[in-house]
């Protein structure tokens, strides 16, 4: 078994709404190792995104506890969680959250901008990304001037510039048609052959297949945790996929 | 990220919006320009009083002969002749440390060939050009004993010689005044306007007795041998305020004064009146820029109210640059140099009009204008502050944001 990338235990997401509150995660104990391609399913409104977001430093627990690559970011401070999100983690966002007027290469570059890296490395390593994203000809492109799927890719790029420790992905595919979808994941499913960790959030068990792993999340809860034994068989989907 | 990035960073959002960056800007720009205006005009005066009381001198008084205040009423400068040559005279004799120089103004009508002028005529006495600090531009001054004679000779000011004898040479040639031929010994050098704005050049000078019995005088005036004012030199060194209470003693002494009873003529330090002048020069001068700030104070207002619309506008951008690193104070920095920028591209527009504009007023309105190096500095620092001061609150509203709320935002 390889090294635990993420743990948790008993993490719990509290909201104040009106009166009480909304339990967005209620004890949530999951344990993820290095080099897994995780898919995490379930309802809306079921926590699925909470859970990414506290994964991603993004937000503190309200309860519970958090160690990445075995170091405890519960007790982090505001610039050690924005280097942590700098560093380890790559997001990858339904909307792609691109800069817009902003080329491909410039928003790939841009974590490398306040990882404090010299710009003629920034270029030469997005540049590199795109290549290995298929974008290399579109460095100089806005995101206006790019399909959805491309749009998508280079926002992958920016995720991976930085060679984090793993891939933040909450429905990635979820603005996307569904070949389009199918393209994507199979680039998702490439990275993590070469050894990247990643977790990504989607309704569509299609997508799901990709992965090796899927997590089931009901009412803030994992209900289910099973490995995925389609998942070969998909690998070699997306593989058709990406050649047709 | 470094401060040059932040700065490529801000000329870029602000280029976005090209049109509400350049109006946000206008407050600023007119503020500032405003100020170095203000400041432009209101330092030239300034300068000029300044050099007024240097060309005067600071040690000089000015007789005149009238109360200036009668039992509560105030009577116009010189009314009634109450000084005489004689309180001159008693003044040089009583008083080593002070100079006096009497004199008769009165207005006269001027004819040389066929050109005539209208103009002042004063009789003085020799010590006159000494005590206003008058120079010749050529000739010589009245000699004792066309002093003491009533000599029918005439020093011109520069405008008089100019209008009757345009560029010929005015020395020795005889004019006329009330059809008594004057001879031309002396012409005075150039003095330009008063204070007032009035022509200080446009004036004859001729022996005080030849003035009193020629041109001016009236028989029961040349009785009295009076005069209409009596300029007092102190001294270089010598206290200023000591003099002139020592010729108001001697004076009053000399007119049988009660001890009591107001003056019968009017004594001035003229220092004190031109600094009197300057300061409130000066004050005017703080005022109008004061004023003018206000606007500077408007325009970083404006600037605040487009940060917080810009920062709202890109809650999600701010929530991305979050997500992959960007720190409280990345973000506080990004939007403070924004504001920066904006606020110092309105000031240095702003200081390029203005000057722009005091040249115009100078060029177009023959105002004098001074632009102090500090002034323009003070207001590029001024508009720079503005920037931090309204930029802050929008700047931290975006780096406190949530940026998981952020990135939600629609
Ligand atoms: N900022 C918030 N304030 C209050 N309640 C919140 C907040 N964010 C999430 N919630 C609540 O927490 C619960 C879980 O939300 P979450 O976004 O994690 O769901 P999800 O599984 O991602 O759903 P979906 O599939 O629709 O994206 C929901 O009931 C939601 O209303
Ligand atoms: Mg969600």
């Amino acid at each position: 078994m390889a090294e635990t990338l993420i743990h948790t235990r008993d993490l719990v997401k509290l909201y104040p709404m009106g009166d009480g509150e909304v339990r967005a995660l209620a004890g949530v104990s999951v344990d993820i190792a290095r080099g897994e391609f995780v898919a995490v399913m379930g309802p809306s409104g079921s926590g699925k995104s909470t859970f990414m977001n506290l994964l991603g430093c993004l937000d503190r627990p309200s309860a519970g506890e958090y160690a990445l690559a075995g170091k405890r970011v519960s007790d982090l401070g505001g610039d050690e969680l924005a280097a942590v999100r700098n560093r380890s983690i790559g997001f990858v966002f339904q909307h792609f959250n691109l800069l817009a007027r902003t080329t491909a290469l410039e928003n790939v570059e841009l974590p490398l901008v306040y990882a404090g890296v010299a710009t003629r490395e920034r270029r030469d390593r997005a540049l590199e990304i795109l290549a290995r994203v298929g974008l290399r000809e579109r460095a100089y492109h806005q995101p206006a001037q790019l399909s959805g799927g491309q749009q998508q890719r280079v926002a992958i790029a920016r995720a991976l510039v930085t060679r984090p420790l793993l891939i933040l992905a909450d429905e990635p595919t979820g603005a996307l048609d569904s070949r389009t979808s199918l393209e994507l994941m199979g680039l998702f499913q490439e990275l993590n052959r070469q050894g990247m960790t990643i977790l990504l959030v989607t309704h569509e068990a299609d997508v799901a297949r990709f992965a090796g792993r899927v997590l089931r999340f009901l009412d803030g809860r994992v209900v289910g945790d099973e490995a995925n034994a389609a998942a070969d068989a998909r690998r070699l989907l997306g593989a058709e996929a990406l050649a047709a | 990220m470094s401060l040059g990035a932040l700065l490529r960073l801000a000329l870029r959002a602000l280029a976005v919006n090209k049109l509400r960056s350049a109006l946000t800007m206008l407050g600023i720009i007119i503020g500032v320009g405003a100020v170095i205006v203000m400041i432009a005009v209101g330092s030239g005066a300034q300068a000029r009083v300044e050099e007024q009381i240097r060309a005067l001198g600071s040690n000089l008084l000015l007789v005149m002969s009238g109360a200036t205040t009668s039992g509560g009423v105030r009577l116009g400068f010189g009314s009634g002749f109450t000084l005489s040559e004689d309180d001159a005279a008693a003044i040089n004799r009583d008083i080593p440390e002070a100079l006096a120089a009497p004199a008769l103004r009165g207005g006269a009508q001027v004819v040389w060939g066929n050109t005539n002028w209208s103009t002042q005529i004063f009789g003085v006495t020799p010590e006159y050009l000494d005590a206003r600090q008058w120079l010749l531009a050529s000739g010589r001054v009245f000699e004792p004993a066309e002093t003491a004679g009533a000599g029918k000779v005439a020093i011109l000011g520069q405008t008089v010689a100019k209008q009757l004898f345009g560029s010929a040479d005015p020395l020795d040639q005889v004019i006329r005044i009330k059809r008594v031929p004057f001879t031309v010994i002396g012409v005075l050098e150039a003095k330009g306007q008063s204070m007032l704005g009035h022509d200080q050049d446009d004036l004859i000078l001729m022996p005080l007795a030849t003035a009193r019995s020629r041109v001016l005088g009236t028989a029961s005036a040349a009785k009295q041998r009076s005069v209409g004012t009596i300029w007092v030199k102190v001294a270089e060194g010598y206290d200023t305020r000591a003099a002139e209470e020592q010729v108001r003693s001697l004076l009053r002494q000399r007119h049988r004064l009660q001890p009591g009873a107001d003056d019968d003529f009017s004594l001035r330090n003229l220092a004190e009146v031109m600094a009197a002048q300057e300061a409130s020069s000066r004050v005017l001068t703080l005022l109008l820029a004061a004023v003018a700030s206000v606007s500077l104070v408007v325009g970083g207002i404006g600037i605040m109210n487009i940060m917080l619309v810009s920062v709202t506008e890109r809650t999600r951008e701010i929530g991305l640059r979050m997500a992959v690193g960007a720190r409280t104070r990345d973000i506080l920095g990004q939007f403070l140099v924004e504001a920066v920028t904006l606020s110092l591209i309105g000031g240095i527009a702003g200081v390029t009009i203005g000057l722009g504009a005091s040249y115009a007023i100078a060029g177009f309105a023959g105002w004098r204008i001074l632009i102090a190096p500090e002034a323009v500095a003070l207001a590029v620092a001024f508009a720079f502050a503005i920037g931090v001061f309204f930029g802050f609150y929008p700047a931290r509203k975006a780096a406190r944001l949530n940026p998981v709320e952020a990135l939600r935002f629609e």
